[in-house]
């Protein structure tokens, strides 16, 4: 992939084939009104296939939805047609509001102003569990 | 603010404190007849249980405090639409301590961190039921006489039964646990229980559907009820609901000193004949409830006030 077509904003890359879509999604890019590209499927040495999204724009990124949806990814920040920085992600100790609870038992179902708040508890094997009712998120 | 939500929420020594507090009302109760004079404890329970709320009332009155509360959300403002954390921010004005029930889990953990007194946990939906947990301590701990080196059985609805998940909980901090898992496969204990607490701590288990084959081993036996109000579907209840139950018969094969243990009600998972054999201890386990709720009251309330 060649990071020429962008001048100024921000490519994620190194993203873990399939995760594209739902890092757009959960980092609402589609609300964004700047031109955003996704590309799937990508041959990669890294990881055989990667994606990767290109913001043609700088914005503020949530870097916790990141590293919790492919802590493998890679942040690059593009001026002037060259990488101003490299920041690599991690994941997380703690999910406000990037997920929500399914729990149908979990006190934030019917309570609705409570944050959805998630602990991360199990680094190795990527588990979260809500800080109310201890389930596991997916 | 200390507050006790989860079982883990206390330390082993915490615990130790607990019981020994307990073993002391037991012993000397006019000792601790006036500790909680001028104090109220305010039980709020947003579903029906007069065991644990009388458990918790009576603890109080004999301490010398008084009590306040509802006994189901219909009678409380929740009805009229208020949110868990308003209601605790309200009651910390009346109340020097709450004790909570609630059908949604971690309710009491959001109570905990908006109200301005201690607050326990007194069931939250299948979570968690600490209170239940230390009562089933200081049994264990009255009928043996130690917490560690002990082989424990536990029967029944695994999946659902929250004081089972606490239980381990609470046992995987000791030396030399054994534990044996006796449930129909659709009420094994979750996975992440035996893979978070039994086997990341190195404790020994084995999983069997038969009772009879292991009731020799044990030396504690905590049988507990399929609940009803734990299943989605009314057909799968009614199908795995007498699964086990132990009987006169199958308790020959167990030891002469196996406690046998249950939090209560039972429907018929243990039969009646068994109540009078002297290894029945679930209804010292109420009355074991009822001092060490006795003692959880005193620490949070003196632990409040320094």
């Amino acid at each position: 992939m060649n990071i020429d077509s962008i001048t100024n904003g921000i490519i994620i890359d190194h993203i873990s084939a399939g995760n594209g879509m739902k890092l757009y999604n959960l980092l609402g890019l589609d609300n964004l009104n700047v031109a955003v590209a996704i590309i799937k499927n990508i041959p990669s040495k890294k990881l055989i296939k990667k994606d990767i999204i290109k913001i043609y724009s700088y914005i503020d990124l949530n870097f916790d939805i990141i590293g919790y949806v492919d802590p493998k990814a890679t942040v690059n920040i593009i001026k002037d047609n060259k990488f101003l920085k490299k920041l690599n992600i991690e994941m997380p100790e703690t999910l406000t509001n990037v997920i929500k609870c399914k729990n149908p038992r979990c006190i934030t179902s019917v309570e609705e102003e409570l944050d959805h708040i998630f602990k991360l508890k199990d680094k190795e094997n990527k588990v979260y569990r809500c800080i109310y009712c201890e389930a596991k998120a997916n | 603010m200390k507050s006790l939500i989860d079982i883990l929420d206390f330390s082993v020594e915490e615990i130790e404190e607990l019981i020994n507090t307990a073993n002391d009302i037991i012993e000397n109760p006019e000792k601790y007849s006036e500790r909680c004079k001028g104090k109220k404890l305010a039980t709020l329970f947003f579903e029906p249980s007069t065991r644990t709320r009388l458990s918790f009332e009576a603890a109080m009155y004999e301490l010398g405090g008084n009590v306040i509360g509802f006994s189901e959300a219909a009678s409380s403002s929740a009805s009229k639409g208020e949110s868990v954390a308003d209601t605790a921010k309200v009651i910390s004005c009346y109340a020097d301590i709450i004790a909570m029930r609630h059908p949604k889990e971690g309710a009491a953990y959001v109570a905990a961190k908006n109200a301005s007194v201690p607050v326990i946990n007194a069931g939250d939906g299948g979570h968690c039921h600490p209170t239940q947990t230390l009562a089933d301590l200081l049994t264990i701990y009255r009928e043996k006489g130690r917490l560690n080196n002990l082989t424990i059985g536990f029967c029944g609805d695994l999946k659902f039964g929250r004081t089972v998940h606490s239980l381990i909980n609470a046992l995987s901090r000791y030396n030399k646990i054994n534990i044996i898992l006796i449930s129909p496969e659709e009420l094994k204990l979750p996975s992440y229980i035996k893979k978070d607490v039994l086997e990341k701590k190195g404790i020994p288990y084995e999983q069997t559907r038969r009772l009879d084959e292991v009731i020799p081993k044990l030396d504690i036996l905590y049988m507990t009820r399929v609940q009803r109000e734990r299943f989605f579907n009314e057909e799968d209840y009614l199908r795995l609901k007498d699964s086990y139950i132990l009987t006169v018969e199958k308790l020959k094969r167990a030891k002469n000193d196996m406690s046998i243990m249950h939090p209560l009600p039972r429907v018929n998972e243990i039969s009646a004949a068994i109540d009078n054999d002297s290894r029945a201890c679930y209804f010292k386990q109420v009355l074991n409830g009822k001092y060490i709720r006795a003692a959880l009251i005193l620490k949070l309330l003196k632990e409040a006030s320094e």
